[in-house]
């Protein structure tokens, strides 16, 4: 509550002459049986009281998508008698399951390190590791970062946004097939010179449907059910095959 | 073309994996493994989350299993009474083993120790048939040496003795119920069925003909692993009836074709292949713990199966 006063405060303090404007492609992601990533467009304006503060620097947009955040653990392997063994490990308090940052231009250029730290843009601020009791634990995170782009579940698109005529912009983000269920939060950021002047969010509800949704709760909610059912299945399917081989050979 | 798996939550080919089910398939009707300790590896490799595809591939080898029973019962080599006394050993073997696996969860460490009984047990298996089947065959290839088999195992001097009808034999029960408790313990630590271990014991420890040694180990395999995808499904949530529904396709299809193969070739060289693949995984397995791996960092997520 007041955070949301402060927000109010600021917000009206600032006195934007500049906000955005949002609109998304879709409100929400589907995971159907044929579900294979999605793209979500995101598209909006900047509106205007007064004319563009030229001298104030240059406009910039960020756009982030973060999706649930998770405990993770990092295990580091080292050579123990001969094999490769899980000896180190360091758990980030939290990191997003999923985080997509586009930006219309070079980061150093459209965000101010303060302004990053402040809104945890860029994909190492986004994460959280505290209390990590080996000496060199930025490696542990530079690694959760590395896997997870590997996996295209980070991504840091410099120049990713259109941004045209300073009013309109667009951008793309391609969620990839593994996604985990959840409230997916986009966040824009207007900048100018660096400094963030207007902020917008949003959330994408990623959920599954139809039979992925029916024998996902079945599983969760009535396992001993579920469990029968995958075990009918296994034996009707093995007897089909015989009886299906005996009449081919007759 | 693509599929999302529910459980597992990822995208997967499903003409991959209908090829990953039809090539166990194929194994499980040839040698009478259930293919478990063939399947969780490869599903490791294209994806899978771990504890979904040993949850899962253990019910994919009740179907293909059962396909196979099937066959072998037709031709009446199955010893149901040894079945039964191996299944009493590996339904206790598994409870087992599943707290065992569980306890060793709670130390970390327990895909190391995965890996290091899937590299000992394989090894020792394989290198055992693979120089007794080699011996076999050079020894029924010299004219007039007849292969002699013993009879008289330290098995057949304990007490409880029965007859085995089936099997021609008249052995105390004890020895088979250690065997079933075994494979129940290393099924529930590895995700197998444990066929590969099941069927040299019955043949060298229990002195079984094996013509008998594959339908009845099939019998077995299939209520163990009925029991355990039921522990899996009831307690972590990780069996995936997507996944599990393409493995079978493909399995029950090999099953029939891979039971045609081995009934054409003899028993001494279907011997040597198994344990030819079983060295294999092995040493795919042993080199992974040996040489210096891509990414030295891994990740698991509180929320990951």
């Amino acid at each position: 509550m007041i955070r949301a006063i402060l927000a109010l405060i600021l917000f009206a303090t600032q006195a934007h002459s500049e906000t955005i404007v949002l609109g998304l492609s879709q409100d929400s992601v589907s995971i159907t049986a044929t579900f294979d990533g999605s793209d979500i467009l995101i598209f909006g304006a900047v509106s205007r009281t007064a004319p563009e503060p030229l001298d104030k620097g240059k406009l910039g947009v960020i756009i982030a998508v973060s999706g649930p955040d998770q405990t993770v653990s990092v295990f580091r392997k080292q050579r123990r008698m001969g094999i490769w063994v899980n000896t180190d490990e360091v758990i980030v308090d939290r990191a997003p399951s999923f985080y997509a940052v586009a930006t219309s231009g070079p980061i150093e250029d459209v965000l101010s390190d303060t302004e990053d730290l402040r809104n945890r843009v860029t994909i190492p601020r986004a994460i959280r590791s505290v209390g990590a009791t080996v000496d060199d634990s930025d490696t542990f995170s530079q690694a959760l970062i590395r896997i997870r782009a590997k996996d295209a579940l980070f991504q840091m698109n410099a120049g990713a946004v259109d941004l045209e005529q300073d009013t309109l912009f667009r951008t793309s983000f391609s969620l990839p097939a593994n996604l985990i269920e959840g409230d997916y939060l986009a966040r824009i950021f207007l900048t100018r010179g660096g400094k963030v002047i207007d902020t917008h969010s949003t959330v994408i509800p990623v959920q599954k449907v139809g039979l992925e949704r029916w024998l996902y709760n079945l599983a969760h909610v009535q396992p001993f059910f579920y469990g029968l059912l995958s075990l009918v299945i296994a034996i009707a399917a093995g007897w089909a095959a015989s009886a299906g081989a005996a009449a081919l050979k007759r | 073309m693509q599929l999302y798996l529910p459980i597992a939550e990822v995208s997967v080919n499903i003409f991959l994996i209908l090829g990953l089910g039809g090539l166990v398939g194929v194994l499980s009707g040839m040698f009478g493994v259930g293919g478990g300790f063939l399947i969780t590896p490869l599903l490791f490799f294209v994806g899978i989350p771990p504890a979904v595809a040993v949850a899962t591939s253990t019910n994919q080898i009740v179907a293909s299993s059962f396909s196979a029973l099937l066959a072998h019962l037709k031709r009446r080599t199955v010893d149901l009474r040894m079945g039964t006394v191996l299944l009493i050993g590996g339904l206790v073997g598994s409870t087992l083993g599943l707290l065992i696996f569980n306890y060793l969860r709670s130390l970390g460490q327990v895909d190391l120790l995965v890996s290091l009984f899937y590299v000992v047990f394989l090894g020792i298996i394989g290198a055992l048939m693979l120089v007794e089947s080699l011996n076999a065959i050079l020894k029924s290839r010299k004219p007039g040496a007849r292969k002699t088999r013993k009879h008289h195992y330290w098995v057949h001097n304990l007490p409880l003795k029965v007859k085995f009808r089936v099997s021609g034999l008249y052995i105390s029960v004890i020895p088979p119920l250690l065997v079933g408790v075994l494979v129940g313990i290393l099924s529930a630590i590895m995700g197998v069925g444990g066929g590969f271990i099941m069927v040299p014991a019955m043949i060298y420890l229990l002195g079984m003909p094996t013509k008998v040694v594959i339908g009845t180990s099939l019998f077995q395999i299939i209520f163990v692993t009925a029991y355990t995808t039921m522990l899996h499904a009831t307690t972590n949530y990780t069996v995936d009836i997507m996944l599990a529904l393409l493995l079978i396709v493909g399995g029950v299809i090999g099953a029939q074709v891979g039971t045609r193969i081995g009934a054409k070739l003899k028993a001494e060289s279907l011997r040597i292949l198994l344990a030819l693949l079983v060295l294999l995984v092995c040493g795919k397995l042993g080199l992974d713990l040996l040489l210096q791996p891509a990414e030295l960092y891994s990740l698991k997520a509180a929320g990951d199966l």
